[in-house]
């Protein structure tokens, strides 16, 4: 019988036409490779092949743009486990906490992670804007990198407070009660708001009813703020973040001259 | 290389090595160098030194992150597989807890509805601080520090972003978060909250505390302070950015204060005066509130701050 020849088989595979159709370079420890591992992939081409030294080093950066990223994806993944156990309407939603704590497998796990992971990130995302103004980065030719990262503070910040509303119990009705009751004291806009009177507005129709949708938080917020909390401000912040991490790419780490 | 755009990175790097001489050899005359307050195009690679200080990022970058992103996801499962996410009773629009508290990230802003009105409070205020934050890029022309860690050239931008983020935004989260109980009346941690707990509130209007009681002549008093505030603002800030020494060792603009004015320009002076003397004004009211119990600056029918 033939020897059981590890390095023969590993040959056939690796030389194998599905193999090379997928892989197109080799694992060995060369510079080419090196390079190929980052340029011939779409995910780590999110990083130049090659980057300077500071950039690689944590009390640099304190990686919390990375794990701004991270915790976003975590959100992402967990998130979508939730949605197919949660119903958005009033009848159902806290009902379906209560499932997804004692009955659906890794439920609460997974809620507790979404959740978690969405307060992290406020405080990452606080932490790298932070960073970022301590290292000067946003200085030339950056300054505009700067500006879409605050959109993606306050996306971040929106996301984390539509999401507040849906397990529809006192804390959350009344948390995000207060957050947008400020809605209805917006100047012209808002219906105990100053200048109201000109355009008319009326607890129905201003700010924080557009808000609600409608004149009181109730189901009809529900829906609205599951739509924009698991569809538009992830879109949204999804597009930001391209641009965010395009424009680094383009401009580069900052760095001493 | 007259049109050497920031994309245009070996260009520039040759500009930025060797000045007019480099750029000699790409064959037209060298960029004059920006004068000061004009937008600057930083190079983005260490000029000059000849040797590449840089690493492949596969494997030492991709390295870093890998473990940095296991090591945040295994604290994140530890954390949540030991502490659950809270739930309260169902959602009931009849009852209403005491106290009712916005998410903890905005529990600044609610914070500061102890000293403003909700329209300035959560809408004017917040607005200001967003548009603040966006426009820190283009008011701040000091270029130094642009790409590493420094206190010494640039700290009153340091101390005026350490004042805005971490003294007014995140003590004032620790505050509502900590120390405010039923009422919103401060309670200290431990203490127990006392739902029946009155304070005393004697607050008054400043132009009131003046002897002011004509409804008119007090809310052109008010409005008088508060322009008078700002406009007080304005100069002492003109004239103390003015003051700044020549040849000072820390600032960027050898010629001083009126350099620096030159080259700041008005627009951007008159923006950064603003939005300082905004955020020092919720610092005033503050003060105003608890050394003197005011309540309201200014009263019209319309607005009160």
């Amino acid at each position: 019988m033939a020897k059981f020849d590890l390095q023969e088989i590993k040959r056939q595979i690796v030389e194998s036409q599905a193999w090379q159709s997928i892989f197109r370079h080799g694992y060995e420890d060369t510079p080419r490779n090196r390079i190929l591992m980052v340029s011939g992939n779409i995910w780590l081409h999110l990083h130049p092949s090659k980057v300077q030294r500071h950039a690689t080093r944590l009390r640099f950066t304190w990686c919390m743009g990375g794990i701004t990223f991270l915790l976003f994806l975590v959100t992402v993944i967990t998130g979508i486990y939730l949605m197919f156990y949660y119903r958005p309407t009033a009848e159902y939603a806290y009902a379906d906490m209560k499932y997804l704590e004692f009955d659906m497998p890794f439920g609460m796990l997974m809620r507790n992670m979404h959740r978690w992971a969405a307060h992290g990130m406020v405080i990452a995302v606080w932490l790298h804007m932070f960073r970022v103004f301590m290292t000067g980065s946003y200085k030339p030719p950056r300054e505009f990198n700067w500006v879409v990262g605050v959109i993606l503070l306050v996306l971040t910040l929106l996301l984390s407070f539509t999401g507040y509303l849906l397990p529809w119990d006192q804390l959350s009705i009344w948390a995000v009660t207060v957050g947008s009751n400020m809605a209805r004291a917006t100047p012209l806009l808002g219906h105990e708001g100053p200048f109201h009177e000109v355009l008319g507005v009326n607890p129905i129709y201003d700010a924080r009813a557009f808000l609600f949708g409608g004149s009181e938080i109730g189901p009809h917020t529900l829906l609205r703020f599951y739509i924009l909390h698991c569809i538009f401000f992830p879109l949204l912040a999804s597009l930001f973040m391209a641009v965010h991490f395009w424009r680094i790419r383009r401009d580069g780490i900052s760095g001493p001259l | 290389m007259a049109d050497a755009t920031r994309g245009d990175v070996p260009a520039m790097k040759m500009q930025a090595a060797a000045g007019g001489g480099a750029a000699a050899r790409v064959g037209s005359a060298p960029r004059p160098a920006p004068a000061a307050g004009k937008r600057i195009e930083v190079p983005i690679k260490k000029a000059g030194s000849g040797i590449e200080d840089k690493l492949h990022t596969w494997p030492f970058l991709v390295r870093s992150e890998f473990l940095m992103s296991v090591a945040v996801i295994v604290i994140l499962a530890v954390w949540s597989l030991t502490i659950n996410a809270p739930l309260e009773g169902p959602a009931n629009t009849t009852r209403t807890p005491n106290p009712s508290k916005a998410p903890w990230y905005f529990l600044g802003l609610q914070e500061m509805l102890v000293f403003f009105d909700p329209w300035y409070a959560g809408v004017v205020l917040p607005s200001l601080v967003i548009v603040g934050l966006m426009l820190i890029p283009y008011l701040d022309i000091n270029p130094k520090g642009n790409g590493y860690y420094t206190f010494r050239e640039r700290k009153y931008e340091i101390l005026t972003f350490l004042l805005g983020f971490q003294i007014l935004w995140v003590s004032f989260i620790i505050i509502g978060t900590f120390f405010r109980g039923p009422g919103w009346n401060w309670f200290w941690p431990g203490q127990v909250w006392d739902p029946h707990l009155v304070e005393s509130l004697t607050n008054v209007d400043l132009p009131y505390l003046f002897g002011f009681r004509d409804y008119t002549a007090s809310a052109l008093f008010g409005l008088s302070l508060i322009v008078a505030y700002y406009v007080v603002g304005y100069a002492l800030f003109y004239l103390w950015v003015r003051a700044r020494p020549a040849n000072d060792p820390w600032s960027s603009f050898p010629g001083g204060g009126k350099e620096l004015l030159e080259a700041w320009g008005p627009v951007r002076f008159g923006i950064t005066a603003f939005l300082f003397l905004t955020m020092i004004g919720v610092f005033v009211k503050m003060a105003l509130r608890h050394a003197f119990n005011i309540k309201y600056i200014m009263v019209t029918p319309w607005i009160n701050i």
